[in-house]
This record gives structure tokens, C-alpha cells and sequence, in this order.
């Protein structure tokens, strides 16, 4: 029973997946990971998901979704203060535990951190060219075998937010004439891709009904596009990310869906989850 | 038909090679940007929508042929025109460049305490005639026309881009291929033109020989430099600097990546005869490891200082002609001057070509304040008379020098015996040098 869990827990390919890519971009892009925020991101994770696992109702200690957002954070955050990374890890859980609505939380905790600090001090930022585009394609499939893992299972946020985000690119590149190479280069950013499967996929986060994933993921690429091509701002995605956010309660109550249970990734018909975090 | 210059490039002088002397070596060369024939230099100052845009122009041929289309992110007025000093870049362009500096072996044979071969980390203390008319013609609407400095400037709105380029070809333009579609583009985006061309009677009343830099200030929120129409007109790869002087950090390109160049690295003592070629050599083979599609890093640093110096850093009066205008507004508050200048520059290089990079360069600022330089050593063996067997000084010497051989002919692919072969080695006294197996010491 535990393996089978384990295996079935789409969170390990996930891990795997994030520890490849932070791997990767540490030994061969040296886009400049500071290993000590790494190691304070990680840390301070842990040990705010222990204490609050302690403090509130959650039944037992999950380290495996704070290693997620321990990763995203640190394949997506540069900063050149320690204490700003060990913030982001506190914002980030401390976020899933406070900011519920319908025993979900809100917001990605990863988005919510990066956006919280982007905004609130000039000292943090992401690096959304560093990806390069020599490896995406590795990549994209690396993301797709992950689809194929989970079953599909609630991608439709993610299928919706990449063919919505690269129809509005495809149509502003006609609109304007330019050549096509122009959108294909926009859509070969590694932070794109990661945003697009490891973020904005977090069933968590995302609407209980299928059609709202659809209404949520192609609301989220129109916002990104605007944010990037309308208001000339970086970080499109993850700023629609965090708009959009607040509305998923809202499409939750107008569409009807159970809540996503990472241990039980089949058991859609459980019903309600109580304190998966 | 007159030559149509869509990029803008400077002509740049030769300088005089200055030196200094400071903690991260002594200072020997610098291989700024006049390696390359044709290379253009842009200036960004940006601090929130606020942009100054400096473009040094190195135009190649007879000036009254010269005219040059720009594209701004948006709508300018005559004031928010000017005509730089050239000179200035010159001195960016020199301040930023990447170093060579040397060190020298003490004598093998004297006992230095460790501590006093250090020099001490100082830090350097930062030391138009005009008129107006509006022409309306093949869907052009000229806005307005005027002379600065020695351009003629003409402000264009045109509604269709064929308009722009049938008035361009009516007077005589070359135009590239291509150049219509993009025009086309950059004007559904909002983006203005103007045309600049050289005024011979005002350019021989003022004297100067060469083109000086155009410089723009604009508001807008895009941080962005617009490369397409210069990928048209040009044979093969461009060759382009930008320097940005901002507040709070280091710039990057956020739809390329950006990548330092291999920097702190030493290598054989030849490189200084030969650094033009070792840096060129090393950024063609850097740039074809990123497949062509990377923005090197060359140059970030706080503006008050540098070290090793391969030039001052600029003065405050420098920094306000380039438009660094917040530093006028400190001025005017009368904040007490301190020694930090609030200024950090920003030295990227690229090399572009349109298949590589089909996009014009989208920039962000960063909160990264860590100081980066392009930085290689030469360490310069004792020579002198030795009064000691210095035989493992000079087999540690051989081995470093066969490092350094190996480590350039790695960052610029040149042919590892050519450059042993080029290498001064080391005599060693006594035995062969092959090492000697460590454990042949140690019951010696």
C-alpha cells in the first residue's frame, strides 16, 4: 500500500524533475544560485511547515510540498540577501497555512512569495532569461513525461495556459507582421515552462471543476500577455498568477469539484480533503 | 543614392593606455571597444520610465551621404533631442573594459611574512538654430524639423510604414530588404521614428570632424533596445555595447540569457603583447558555446570606484551629459555631495544577427549590486639572481606556466602547441621535470 503510494504521489516525479533542472542550472548555465539561499530556503521550509504543521489541525508533517516550493523558489528567486530567501520561504508556507478559503489555500505558495518580495523590495527579482533555449527542448519533454505521470490529471490548468498564452503571441506576431520566429522565441523560456508546469499545475490552487481550470488558465495567459506586451512589464505570468488567484474561491462556488489530495491523486470521488497542505 | 545607416556606431580614436596600480593587480591593458572595426555603443540611463538613450555612430564614408532612422519608444519633442560628446563614451567605453594585469613572483629565496606582499584594497574616490514646419505627403506627416548641433532632425508620424519608406525612397534612401514589415511593426507598437541627417554648413561651422552621438530622453515603460532594423542592412554579425547607468543594480536581458564571461583567469605572460587578439579570440569562442545567443557580461560595478582601473570612473559632470539625471536632481536639493556617486554601470556585448536573435533586447534591472569585471592575470616569474636551490619555485613555475597554456588554448581555442611554443618556460635546475611522486618525500 505505501508503494503503491508512493509511486502514485505525482510529487516525487515533480521533485525529481525540479532537482534535475536546479542541478542543471547550476553546473552547466552558472546562472548564479547562491548555495547558501538554497540551503536557507530549504531549511527555513521544513521548519516552518513543521511548526505550523504543530500549531494548527494538519494531520501529520508532509515534507514533500514544502520540497516543492523549496525548489521553485530557488530555481525562480535571486537575491544577493540571505534573509530575503529565508523571507520567502517563511511567506510561502506561512501563506498555505493562513490564507484559506474553503480549506484551500489561495495561493501558489512559491508565486505568492516571489510576487510579496518583488513588490515590496528592490533587493529580489527573477531572472527570466536565464534559461537560455538550448535545452528546451529536454525540457518541454521532461514537463510533458511529468503530464503523462499524473495522467493528465487536473493539467487542463496548464494545457489551457500554454496554448492560450502562445495563441495570443502567434496572433500579436500576425497582427504586427513580424516573423514567426519572433513568438516561437518567446515561447522557449525556461522560466515560462516552469512557471507553466510547476506553478500555475499546483492542483492545490486551481479550481475543483475541469471547465474552471480551462476559464482559470487561459484568464491567467491574457493577464501575462498584458502585463508583458501591453504594459511592457517582465514577469508577466507570475504576476497573472497572483491576480487571478483570489478568483479560483469564486469559479469553486459557481462550478462544483472535490478538493485535489496529493496522496490520493485517483480518488477524485473521495470527496472533501481535510488538511492536506 | 545616398547610404542609409539603420544601427548607429561610433568612430572612435585611439586612446592612450593609462595605468594604475591597485589591489587586484598591477594594471597593463584593456581591450576596449576598438577591437572591432564596426562596433556600436549605446548608453541607457533609466531610472523608472525615465530613459536617456546616448548612440555613439560610427559611420564609415562621406558624411553628406549620411543619414540615420531611429526608433524611439515613443513620441519626442525637439528639447528632448541633444548631440553628445563622443568622448565621454570613449571614456565609458575605457573604464569598463576588460583588463589585463600582472603580477610578479617575489624572490623564491627570501621569506616574506604572508601578509606583506599585500597591498591594501584602496578606494579610488570617484572623482541650435531651430525651426518648425509640418509637411504632409505620401502618408507622412513630418511633426517637426529642426537643427541640433550638426543634424538635421526630422520627427515623423507616419501612419502606414510604406509612407515612411516611400518618403525615405523619394529622398533617395537606400532601404533594406525587410525593412518595411518591421517599420510596420514597430509602429503598431507605438513606437516614433526620426531621421537624422548631417547639416555640412552647421558640422563646418562647428568643426568637428567626427559624427558626435545622438542622445534621446524619453518616458516609457519599456526598457527595451530595438535591434531589428539594424539586422537588415548589416553583413553577417553586428557588433553592439551597452552600457546602462542606473540605481539600483546590475541590468540583464530578460528574453536572452546573459552570461559573464570567464573572468579572474591566468594566463601565459605572451597575452600581454597579444591581449587585442586573446579577447577577441575568446569572445567568438564564448559565444559559439552559447550557440550564439547569449549577452555577455563584461563590466558591473558601482560607478564611485574600480579596481584595477583601466580608466577613472566618470565624474559627476561626465554622468550628467550622459543624462544621468537624478544626479541633477541631487544637486539641486543641495544633498550634500558624498563620495558614492549613486550610479551603477551596466556593461553588456553582444554579438546579433537576426537569425539569432529575431527579438529586440527587453532589459530589467536586478537588485544584484556584486561587483563583476572582465579580469586576467599574468604572473611574471623571479628572474632575478637566486641565492638558494630554488628548484621547487622553478618546477612550481613550469607547472603553472603549462596551466595557463592549457587554460588559454581552452578560452580561445587557439592550438595548445602554438601556444606552448610561444611560452618562455622555465629552466629547471637539477632534475627532470617531470614531478616528483609525493611520496618520494616524505621519509626524506
Amino acid at each position: 500500500m505505501n508503494v503503491w503510494k508512493t509511486l502514485t504521489d505525482p510529487r516525487y516525479y515533480q521533485i525529481a524533475v525540479l532537482g534535475s533542472l536546479l542541478t542543471y542550472g547550476v553546473f552547466v548555465l552558472d546562472f548564479g544560485i547562491d548555495w547558501r539561499n538554497a540551503v536557507a530556503i530549504f531549511l527555513t521550509a521544513q521548519s516552518v511547515q513543521f511548526i505550523a504543521t504543530k500549531l494548527t489541525d494538519a494531520p501529520r508533517f508532509d515534507p514533500l510540498s514544502a520540497m516543492i516550493t523549496s525548489l521553485s523558489l530557488t530555481l525562480l528567486l535571486r537575491t544577493d540577501v540571505v534573509l530575503i530567501a529565508m523571507i520567502a520561504a517563511t511567506l510561502a508556507i506561512g501563506s498555505k497555512f493562513l490564507l484559506r478559503i474553503r480549506n484551500k489555500h489561495i495561493f501558489n505558495p512559491a508565486n505568492f512569495a516571489l510576487v510579496t518580495l518583488m513588490l515590496a523590495t528592490d533587493r529580489a527579482w527573477v531572472s527570466s532569461g536565464q534559461w537560455g533555449s538550448a535545452a528546451i527542448g529536454a525540457f518541454a519533454l521532461a514537463c510533458l513525461g511529468f503530464l503523462v505521470l499524473t495522467r493528465a490529471r487536473r493539467a487542463e490548468t496548464t494545457l489551457a495556459f500554454v496554448t492560450g498564452y502562445a495563441a495570443l503571441l502567434f496572433g500579436r506576431a500576425l497582427w504586427l507582421g513580424d516573423p514567426l520566429a519572433i513568438p516561437m522565441h518567446q515561447m522557449q523560456n525556461g522560466a515560462l515552462l516552469i512557471f507553466a508546469f510547476f506553478m500555475i499545475s499546483d492542483p492545490r490552487t486551481t479550481p475543483n471543476a475541469a471547465l474552471g481550470r480551462w476559464i482559470f488558465g487561459v484568464a491567467v495567459a491574457s493577464i501575462a500577455f498584458a502585463i508583458q506586451f501591453i504594459f511592457y512589464q517582465p514577469n508577466g505570468a507570475i504576476l497573472a498568477l497572483i491576480l487571478c488567484a483570489p478568483f479560483v474561491p469564486v469559479i469553486d462556488w459557481v462550478l462544483s469539484g472535490t478538493n485535489y489530495r496529493w496522496d490520493q491523486p485517483r480518488a477524485q470521488a473521495l470527496g472533501h480533503s481535510k488538511g492536506a497542505f | 543614392m545616398r547610404t542609409f545607416v539603420f544601427s548607429l556606431t561610433v568612430v572612435l580614436t585611439l586612446g592612450i593606455t593609462a595605468t594604475a596600480e591597485a589591489f587586484c593587480g598591477f594594471y597593463v591593458a584593456r581591450a576596449d571597444t576598438k577591437l572591432y572595426n564596426q562596433a556600436s555603443q549605446v548608453v541607457l540611463v533609466r531610472d523608472d520610465d525615465r530613459t536617456v538613450i546616448t548612440m555613439a555612430n560610427d559611420f564609415q564614408g562621406d558624411v553628406k551621404d549620411f543619414a540615420v532612422v531611429i526608433p524611439v519608444p515613443t513620441f519626442i519633442e525637439r528639447e528632448q533631442i541633444n548631440v553628445g560628446d563622443a568622448a565621454i563614451i570613449e571614456h565609458l567605453d575605457a573604464y569598463t573594459s576588460p583588463r589585463l594585469v600582472e603580477y610578479h613572483d617575489p624572490d623564491p629565496c627570501v621569506l616574506y611574512e604572508a601578509d606583506e606582499i599585500m597591498v591594501s584594497a584602496s578606494r579610488q574616490d570617484a572623482p541650435a538654430a531651430f525651426k518648425s514646419r509640418r509637411e504632409r505627403a505620401n502618408g507622412v506627416t513630418i511633426e517637426a524639423s529642426y537643427t541640433v548641433g550638426e543634424y538635421d532632425i526630422l520627427i515623423l508620424s507616419a501612419e502606414e510604414s510604406d509612407g515612411l519608406i516611400k518618403w525615405l525612397k523619394d529622398n533617395d534612401y537606400n532601404i533594406p530588404d525587410g525593412a518595411e514589415r518591421v517599420v510596420g511593426s514597430y509602429l503598431k507598437q507605438d513606437m516614433r521614428f526620426f531621421v537624422a541627417k548631417v547639416n555640412l554648413e552647421e558640422q563646418s561651422k562647428l568643426g568637428f570632424n567626427n559624427l558626435r552621438p545622438i542622445q534621446v530622453a524619453y518616458e516609457s515603460e519599456k526598457f527595451m533596445l530595438p535591434i531589428r532594423l539594424g539586422t537588415l542592412n548589416a553583413d553577417g554579425q553586428q557588433e553592439l555595447y551597452v552600457y546602462t547607468l542606473t540605481r539600483t543594480g546590475r541590468v540583464e536581458t530578460t528574453n536572452y540569457r546573459t552570461v559573464k564571461l570567464p573572468s579572474n583567469l591566468d594566463v601565459p605572460e605572451f597575452v600581454q603583447a597579444e591581449f587585442g587578439d586573446f579577447y577577441r579570440d575568446m569572445f567568438t569562442r564564448q559565444t559559439e558555446l552559447e550557440k550564439n545567443r547569449a549577452v555577455f557580461l563584461e563590466y558591473a560595478w558601482d560607478m564611485a570606484w574600480c579596481d584595477p582601473c583601466a580608466a577613472d570612473p566618470l565624474t559627476g559632470d561626465e554622468l550628467r551629459k550622459l543624462g544621468v539625471f537624478w544626479l541633477n536632481d541631487q544637486r539641486d536639493r543641495r544633498i550634500a555631495p558624498t563620495g558614492a556617486q549613486d550610479v551603477f554601470v551596466t556593461r553588456l556585448h553582444v554579438r546579433y544577427d537576426q537569425e539569432h536573435f529575431p527579438e529586440d533586447l527587453m532589459f530589467q534591472e536586478t537588485g544584484n549590486r556584486q561587483n563583476y569585471q572582465g579580469r586576467y592575470v599574468i604572473r611574471r616569474p623571479f628572474n632575478g639572481p637566486v641565492s638558494c636551490d630554488a628548484s621547487d619555485y622553478q618546477l612550481s613555475v613550469r607547472n603553472r606556466q603549462e596551466r595557463e597554456a592549457q587554460m588559454l588554448a581552452n578560452l580561445t581555442g587557439w592550438d595548445l602547441d602554438d601556444v606552448r611554443n610561444k611560452i618562455t618556460f622555465m629552466d629547471v635546475d637539477g632534475p627532470a621535470p617531470n614531478p616528483v611522486p609525493w611520496w618520494k618525500r616524505i621519509w626524506q
